[in-house]
């Protein structure tokens, strides 16, 4: 599309390109199910509550003709959506609520980092500064407000023991170190960053200094975080564009997504 | 000597199950002063407070002196028995699927004479020499009481008896499923089903993510599956109800969610929601889920389904302030048993209910002791269902709140302020 187009020819030509499928739509969400494991906190700590559903009526004396279900989870459940407000850090941010979010802030690129084979040798992988540096000597600078998806295939881990992995010390899951979260927010100014595992931070992002960057860092800048993203194996390192809307909750830190990419057929 | 129990055989598959009947329930508001204290492991007769005259069967005014006043005390059960008889028919179904019955006239040792059930070991009956006999009440399976005649001294298999099996249930040979066989309780309970002869223990596992130091050595003992099992999730436990629910022929819920709040000076119902979700939601999903399949084969075999266990907390009956959410949530469980209870019994399956003090346990840190050791409570646990037991306040603190609670719940209620 040329910069000579009309707004309506652009509209007009996404959608062309989506029924001759020339533009995909890749889904990026684990399905909300009262099987797929939820953030573990230490004990003393409540805790947000898994993906629930209790059956309202199913077509049965409760309602003859319909089939409802009530539903209920945290707003950290499942592949879904940190706001700003969702840490401390961000707490005094304006509009950083996910009713309270511009919604351009729902629909941008993204740029996806490949540490699937780290990840798949040392669980406990960091993404580093170094390590961004030479995606971008193949791929480009990162251009600010994109999403920084950190791919490693744990949506793969279909087991939710292994998803979690944890062990006596704790979670074992990749995520970025402390440099990597301040070059991205500093440097390069991006949207947020959006992980495969149950958090954008490392399974041993407690003992970091700051402790959880990818939280503390991000979220104090107003920048926003994806968490339990899947199919990121299927997007380009570039030029994919991230559809993630979180629920309009008032005042809410979080919300479930259905997130999905738009990429080339 | 009574022929020792034998692994029950497959059941034909082509042959109608055998539905469950029950002995006649009618009782007096008198005589059900004996089946309460039966429940409660107790063998209790009326006494006259005027003239002492010990009563049988129960009554509103003494057979000697027409005093009204007559209180329950325990009896020591020891007697003799003067006749005995084979009945060979009843008009009763319950009794005419157990014909022939061995039955006895017994004199107690405080002058009253009871019909029995006699035990297959009990002497012959003798008018000149009556030989002795220990006299049991029990709950039959229509949860009032009975009586049975037992041999003066224990014998071999002494518990395989036919009738006293109507009587008890015995985890011997039994499938049991442990709500939650990873918290300190749960691990306990496994290890003493198993030790009790179980034929399987099913150990629902929650959140296998978490996996708590001992679990492994728990999940090698032979007899031992783990079964994943969500409280919280109606399908979950539907899902597991659907595997093994036509199998369970004792299900024991101990899974409990448990924190150390009170009410007021802490923010939020988080924690309380997450207690009532497993603690009183959950104990539901599993009636829901497991109760028809466990009624309906209440009569099935010589091993049938037989019990449900309830671990509550003696929190349940006078709330413990420091633990107010969760002493909340059991009373919720506490009153969710006893329509539990109701809606069992038209099958014969007998609803225990636990009534601990607190466990020895992390969610129990900064209680003083004495505390319930997890060991013990599995022990009583398992005790209970061989007694046939129905109601259970193991450990001290169970059996100190348990008797001020029966003299004074309100009094009671303000000792519980300075716990």
């Amino acid at each position: 599309m040329s910069t000579s187009e009309t707004p309506a020819q652009v509209l007009s030509g996404i959608t062309d390109a989506l029924a001759s499928q020339r533009l995909r739509v890749i889904d990026l969400s684990q399905t909300l199910s009262p099987r797929f494991p939820q953030i573990v906190l230490p004990p003393e700590f409540d805790q947000c509550a898994p993906f629930r559903m209790e059956e309202i009526s199913r077509y049965d004396e409760r309602g003859p003709a319909w089939y409802w279900n009530n539903i209920s989870f945290g707003e950290h459940t499942g592949t879904h959506f940190d706001a700003p407000i969702h840490w401390i850090t961000g707490r005094h941010l304006p509009n950083g609520a996910t009713d309270a979010l511009p919604p351009q802030s729902f629909i941008a690129p993204a740029c996806v980092v490949d540490c699937s084979a780290q990840a798949a040798e040392n669980p406990d992988f960091l993404l580093t500064v170094d390590r961004l540096r030479a995606w971008e000597v193949r791929h480009g600078r990162i251009p600010a407000g994109s999403w920084l998806l950190m791919r490693t295939d744990w949506s793969k881990r279909t087991d939710p023991v292994a998803y979690q992995n944890f062990d006596e010390t704790g979670q074992h899951t990749p995520g970025p170190d402390v440099a990597a979260v301040e070059f991205l927010v500093h440097e390069r100014g991006v949207l947020g960053f959006g992980s495969e595992t149950i958090g954008t931070d490392a399974g041993q992002a407690a003992h970091f200094r700051p402790p959880y960057p990818c939280h503390a860092i991000m979220h104090g800048n107003g920048r926003l975080g994806l968490q339990c993203l899947c199919n990121l194996d299927l997007l380009p390192p570039t030029r994919a564009i991230v559809i993630a809307a979180p629920l309009k909750i008032l005042n809410g830190s979080g919300s479930p997504v259905r997130a999905i990419a738009l990429v080339e057929g | 000597m009574t022929d020792a129990l034998k692994r029950p055989h497959l059941r034909n598959p082509i042959l109608p199950l055998r539905l469950p009947t029950l002995p006649p329930a009618a009782r007096s508001r008198a005589a059900l002063g004996l089946s309460a204290a039966i429940a409660e492991g107790r063998f209790d007769l009326q006494t006259c407070h005027d003239c002492g005259q010990v009563q049988y069967p129960p009554r509103d005014a003494c057979a000697n002196c027409l005093s009204v006043r007559l209180t329950w005390k325990p009896v020591s059960g020891r007697g003799e028995l003067i006749s005995e008889t084979l009945l060979h028919h009843s008009n009763e179904l319950y009794y005419r699927e157990r014909v022939p019955l061995r039955l006895g006239l017994v004199r107690l040792a405080e002058g009253v004479t009871m019909l029995t059930h006699l035990h297959g070991d009990c002497p012959k009956a003798n008018a000149d020499a009556p030989p002795p006999v220990r006299v049991r009440a029990h709950l039959d399976k229509a949860g009032q009481a009975t009586l049975i005649a037992l041999p003066a001294t224990d014998t071999p298999n002494m518990a395989d008896d036919r009738m006293l099996r109507e009587m008890t249930s015995d985890p011997k040979f039994r499938k049991v499923l442990v709500t939650d066989g990873k918290s300190a309780t749960g691990q306990a309970l496994v290890k003493a089903f198993v030790d009790a002869g179980a034929d399987i223990v099913w150990a629902g596992v929650a959140e296998p993510w978490k996996q708590p130091p001992g679990f492994d050595a728990i999940a090698k003992l032979p007899k031992v599956t783990i079964v994943p099992l969500e409280l919280t999730d109606g399908r979950s436990v539907e899902e597991l109800a659907g595997s093994i629910g036509g199998k369970v022929d004792i299900l024991v819920n101990n899974a409990e969610f448990h924190r150390n709040h009170g009410i007021a000076d802490r923010r939020g119902v988080e924690s309380a929601r997450a207690e009532m979700d497993i603690n009183y939601f959950g104990l539901m999903r599993l009636a829901q889920s497991f109760g028809p399949a466990l009624r309906a084969r209440a009569a099935e075999g010589s091993v049938p389904a037989t019990a449900w266990v309830n671990i509550l907390s003696i929190y349940a009956l006078s709330a413990l302030p420091g633990q107010g959410t969760f002493s909340a949530s059991k009373a919720a469980a506490f009153s969710l048993s006893q329509t539990l209870r109701a809606e069992m019994r038209s099958a014969g399956i007998r609803v225990v209910n636990v009534f601990p003090g607190p466990i020895d346990d992390e969610w129990n840190q900064l209680v003083p002791p004495p505390k319930l050791a997890p060991a013990a409570l599995a022990k009583s646990v398992v005790k209970a269902l061989q007694d046939g037991v129905e109601d259970i306040y193991p450990g001290d603190v169970a059996q100190d709140l348990f008797a001020k609670w029966r003299e004074s719940a309100k009094v009671l209620e303000r000792e519980m302020w300075d716990q």
